[in-house]
């Protein structure tokens, strides 16, 4: 044994976490189903989730994409069927290893950088990332004092999306944060996206938007009437989509 | 009886004079009222974080009776207080009646309501506003409450000068458990009432400017700390 073994050398810890987390994905979810009183909502759902593709879910209004995401984010609870990440349900640890940015992003009355540091704080064990590399990274340095609620609706969507990922989750959940932002802005959010998927991050997007579904997404889960019509490769459900359903909204047409 | 200019003439000698008997006066209400004002936070705050935070059975019923409890007739509270604090109530012993104690658990008795249920309000619609990230976030109900009563903390002040506002005017509560004994238990508004009966318009009309004048600051603090809140975007 070497003689040096016992001390401390500083780079140990960081590789014995990494081993000690186990992979969250995928995601199997079997059965699902959520009710409203006598509405069936969430109608029997199964699916799989795996590492890797970016998952674009798409669907009519009230088709249930927003009802999905919670349920597999675990912010509601299913009337029956399971959801679980990696072959373990889902527990605390799990949640806490997910992020999600809602359709209208809630920030604390406090500055920007306040609203970064909230997040950094919760979670302990090694940060990766300072609050000012994280708006570095949303672009969002010159804000970083001012209060978040005078920010414009797309500097809240970038400051929503760094705020999810300042504490590096392996899975983020985005329920259309551009949906009312301009071309530029849109942009901008799905480069944040796309770098954050480049680090190992699995991203859940749900959009309108079918252009961006067409830049990010490498699968399509397409949703109608609570139930899964769909779960095909971004290209191929564009080319040629198998359900009248996801044709008809494709083309633009009211779907039945 | 002194005519009307005379007496406001009087009143603006004593005030300029600085006069000892008005400065003591209004130095034991002030006293009186603050110390209402924090115990009643104390108290008042944590009750309507909770009800405001949280879901329980019998929530809605409890929601009513605190707002009921807000309006309160001074009087009762006095005389509930005077029965509890006289020689022959179950707290006779303390000797408490006719002492600024005895006023500063009136005022606390009447305030606590308004504190609990105006922070409760505050509480429960940033609480709506942050409860869905927070679940997301899973933050901790220790942290989540700490994260409530900072962001809320312009709220919270002027529910906490409204009561303040409240109990310094208030006459009711503080005559019955206080007595109005001069350098003793006398405070503006007892001073008040009773020099006025007595035909002695100069003090009670300095008093009279000194209250409405701290009503005034009050509220004027209130829509203060409003207005820095809202232009700093944090309410
Ligand atoms: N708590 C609830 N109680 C009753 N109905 C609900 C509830 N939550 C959602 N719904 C209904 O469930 C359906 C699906 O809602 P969901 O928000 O998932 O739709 P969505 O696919 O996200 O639509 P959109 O594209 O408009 O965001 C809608 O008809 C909605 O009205
Ligand atoms: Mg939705």
């Amino acid at each position: 044994m070497l003689d040096g073994a016992q001390t401390f050398d500083g780079n140990v810890t960081g590789v014995e976490v990494e081993k000690a987390t186990p992979a969250l994905l995928p995601c199997e979810v079997k059965g699902l189903c959520y009710k409203a009183g006598e509405n069936q909502l969430i109608d029997g759902i199964d699916l799989k989730l795996t590492a890797g593709p970016v998952t674009m879910i798409m669907g009519p209004n009230g088709a249930g994409k927003t009802l999905l995401v919670r349920l597999l984010h675990g912010m509601i609870e299913p009337a029956s069927g399971q959801v679980s990440w990696g072959g373990r349900p889902l527990d605390l640890a799990t949640r806490k290893r997910q992020a999600m940015v809602f359709q209208t992003p809630v920030l604390l009355r406090r500055s920007v950088t306040a609203n970064i540091d909230f997040v950094l704080k919760l979670h302990d064990g090694p940060k990766r990332q300072t609050a000012e590399e994280i708006l570095h990274m949303a672009g969002l340095d010159d804000k970083a004092s001012q209060p978040a609620r005078l920010l414009s609706g797309g500097e809240r969507q970038r400051l929503a999306i760094a705020r999810a990922l300042a504490t590096n989750p392996d899975v983020l959940f985005l329920d259309e944060p551009t949906a009312s932002l301009d071309p530029a802005s849109t942009l901008a959010i799905e480069n944040i996206v796309s770098q954050a998927r480049d680090r190992g991050t699995k991203i859940i997007f749900i959009t309108h938007d079918v252009g961006q579904a067409r830049r990010l997404g490498d699968e399509v889960i397409f949703m109608h009437h609570g139930r899964v019509l769909e779960q095909v490769p971004a290209k191929s459900f564009f080319d040629s989509p198998s359900s009248t359903q996801a044709q008809d909204y494709l083309a633009g047409r009211i779907v039945l | 009886m002194q005519n009307f200019t005379q007496a406001f003439a009087l009143a603006f000698d004593l005030m300029l004079s600085a006069d000892a008997d008005l400065l003591e006066i209004i130095g034991l209400s002030l006293r009186v009222s603050l110390m209402a004002m924090a115990i009643s936070t104390l108290i008042g705050l944590p009750i309507g974080a909770a009800i405001g935070m949280s879901r329980f059975r019998g929530r809605g019923v409890s929601i009513i009776l605190l707002n009921a409890l807000m309006g309160l007739p001074p009087v009762v509270v006095g005389l509930g207080v005077y029965l509890l604090l006289s020689r022959a109530g179950p707290m006779g012993w303390m000797g408490l009646l006719y002492t600024p104690t005895a006023m500063i658990i009136a005022q606390s008795i009447l305030i606590t309501p308004i504190i609990a249920a105006l922070s409760r309000q505050v509480i429960e619609d940033l609480h709506n506003e942050y409860a869905e990230q927070f679940r997301s976030l899973c933050v901790s109900p220790r942290t989540a409450i700490a994260a409530l009563l900072w962001d809320a903390r312009y709220g919270l002040l002027t529910v906490a000068l409204a009561g303040f506002g409240r109990a310094v005017a208030e006459v009711g509560a503080v005559i019955i458990v206080g007595g109005n004994i001069e350098h003793l238990t006398r405070v503006m508004t007892t001073a008040i009432a009773l020099e006025t009966s007595k035909g002695d318009l100069a003090l009670a009309l300095a008093l009279g400017i000194v209250l409405l004048s701290i009503a005034l600051l009050v509220n004027a603090a209130v829509m203060g700390l409003r207005m820095t809140a809202t232009r700093f975007s944090y309410a």
